[in-house]
């Protein structure tokens, strides 16, 4: 799938943490509105990818452009106005004594916008909130409605770009499928950008068009979900990969 | 042992069943309230490959840690039998019921990371738990460990042998432990999501390794998981728990076929590279799963 604009594009990414050699010529593009998945093992480079994108990390060389600007080293505050991001695990990524509305109001304040009581309230309505929820803390919420608050954090600032790092990981099958399921919903009702990584085929599959594999800080191949399920796939890590993830689930719907 | 309450198997006792569990009630008695993890759960275990399955808070590790008496202050275990090859471990002394553990029925934890000790190399610790249970010199001990873990596919035990946790990664840290557990010569190995924490393709290499040792030595096998789709494929049967409650028992190649709404919802709900679909159905609960159990229509 060719798109004719490029909201992300990035080329010859390196990052070195000390001696280790962490991304090596890493290069990609994804269109404005699209999906891209990135698959891996743990340590491949995956998550290190979206800390670079999201200005989480200021040691990179190579070039990256968002939304046709050339990617500081360290993004100004505007910048994350346009790119969030959304953590692994929602039971470390969520303020232990921050209600629900502080977390929320949080970034708001940082970029001074005002009207934060309705934002909040649509930002919490979006997720499948109530307004129930709103003056919680993150004990007092279930590991799914949690990762919902972190969605509602990222989306709050109406970003272009959404970076998802292992969004669903850490929950059950069941509270996957709600939060997959959001995903999709607020992809296409906003055109957002959305970068998904994670080690689980099936769900980047399920979110995604295009999807990279990466290997020991490469991309050892790029790919359509339609030659993935087709196992039209050039690398043998690759073969490997789905063949893992076929076996795990080898167990065909009712 | 004969065993006076049960005739029949004190018989032939190598016929009775590894484990035996009637009834098993775990509760936590709360300030505000109690709150029972596992409710009237029954079944039996042979020589097989047996998973229990649930989601977050069903009650499946609660059951894996009420075999081995490993349920944490202020949980109370309560059971009408609770049998290791044909003798109640409830009437056991404790002195009795510690030599069982890791000698007989041992237990891998989910998360290598927190489950070893971070000041001691993980081969010492596979040599202590040998030591543990068997007369056996530091030499012995440390040849037993190192064909342990090279049972376990790790490549150089000699300088494994000597790394401490931080050192290995997740995928060697979880075979470190299946070598700890193992080297006991256990009959039966509780798996408490073993690979949940690791990557398919290092699952796949542990799932082989669990399976070869199980059937070598013609142990059991409880293997706790959340991961339908997994279990379906590696294990002989299947428990479906709900809040602390059997849903369904069934072959796991029959898996997909389950009858019960809640097995249903749970395999309904994820996605499936292979047979992709527009929404993921969501899984709706019905309280009556609760109250009734297993009793479906």
């Amino acid at each position: 799938m060719s798109t004719p604009a490029a909201e992300i594009s990035v080329s010859g990414l390196n990052v070195h943490f000390g001696a280790s050699h962490v991304l090596r010529d890493v290069g990609f593009s994804v269109g404005t509105g699209e999906s891209y998945g990135i698959v891996g093992e743990s340590g491949s480079g995956k998550s290190t990818i979206l800390r670079v994108l999201s200005g989480l990390n200021p040691k990179w060389s190579g070039d990256i452009s968002i939304a046709g600007a050339p990617h500081p080293k360290k993004p100004p505050r505007d910048f994350f106005r346009r790119v969030q991001m959304v953590f692994q695990d929602p039971y470390a990524s969520l303020h232990p004594r921050m209600t629900v509305d502080a977390t929320l109001a949080e970034p708001l304040i940082i970029h001074s916008i005002g009207d934060a009581d309705a934002k909040i309230e649509r930002a919490l309505h979006d997720v499948g909130l109530d307004g129930g929820y709103r003056f919680r803390y993150p004990h007092q919420l279930s590991g799914g409605q949690r990762q919902r608050v972190a969605i509602a954090r990222a989306l709050i600032l109406e970003p272009r770009v959404v970076l998802l790092d292992e969004p669903t990981s850490a929950l059950d099958v069941s509270i996957q499928a709600e939060v997959l399921n959001l995903l999709q919903d607020i992809k296409s009702a906003r055109n957002l950008t959305m970068i998904l990584v994670s080690h689980n085929l099936a769900v980047v599959g399920h979110l995604c068009s295009r999807i990279a594999v990466m290997k020991d800080g490469r991309i050892v191949e790029e790919t359509d979900v339609k030659s993935l399920r087709a196992g039209q796939v050039k690398e043998e890590y690759t073969r490997e990969l789905l063949a893992a993830s076929r076996r795990a689930h080898a167990i065909a719907p009712a | 042992m004969p065993d006076n309450a049960m005739p029949t198997e004190a018989k032939n006792p190598a016929e009775s069943p590894l484990i035996e569990v009637k009834n098993l009630a775990v509760r936590f008695h709360t300030p505000t309230r109690i709150v029972e993890a596992v409710r009237g759960l029954s079944f039996t275990l042979g020589r097989e490959k047996l998973a229990i399955v649930g989601e977050s808070g069903s009650g499946k590790s609660m059951t894996g840690r009420a075999i081995l008496d490993l349920v944490p202050w202020p949980g109370e275990v309560k059971a009408d039998r609770l049998a290791y090859r044909g003798k109640d471990m409830r009437e056991m002394p404790t002195s009795e019921r510690r030599a069982l553990r890791g000698k007989n029925i041992s237990m891998v934890m989910q998360d290598p990371k927190f489950s070893l000790n971070p000041v001691m190399s993980v081969g010492k610790q596979i040599a202590e738990a040998y030591r543990l249970h068997h007369n056996a010199s530091r030499t012995e001990a440390r040849e037993r460990s190192l064909a342990m873990l090279e049972a376990v596919q790790i490549r150089e035990p000699g300088r494994v042998f000597d790394l401490y946790p931080h050192e290995v990664s997740g995928g060697m840290g979880q075979r470190v432990m299946i070598a700890m557990m193992l080297i006991g010569e256990p009959d039966v190995l509780i798996a408490d999501e073993p690979t949940s924490a690791l990557d398919v393709t290092v699952q796949a290499q542990i799932l082989d390794i669990l399976d070869s040792l199980v059937s070598a030595r013609g142990m059991g096998l409880i293997f706790i998981s959340h991961d339908l789709p997994l279990v379906a494929s590696f294990c002989d049967r299947v428990i479906v728990m709900y809040a602390g409650r059997v849903m369904e028992t069934l072959n796991a190649r029959d898996l997909s076929q389950g009858k019960h709404g809640y097995t249903k919802g749970l395999l309904d709900c994820l996605p499936d590279l292979d047979h992709p679909k527009e929404r993921l159905a969501v899984l709706n609960r019905d309280p009556a799963w609760i109250s009734d159990g297993g009793n479906t229509p």
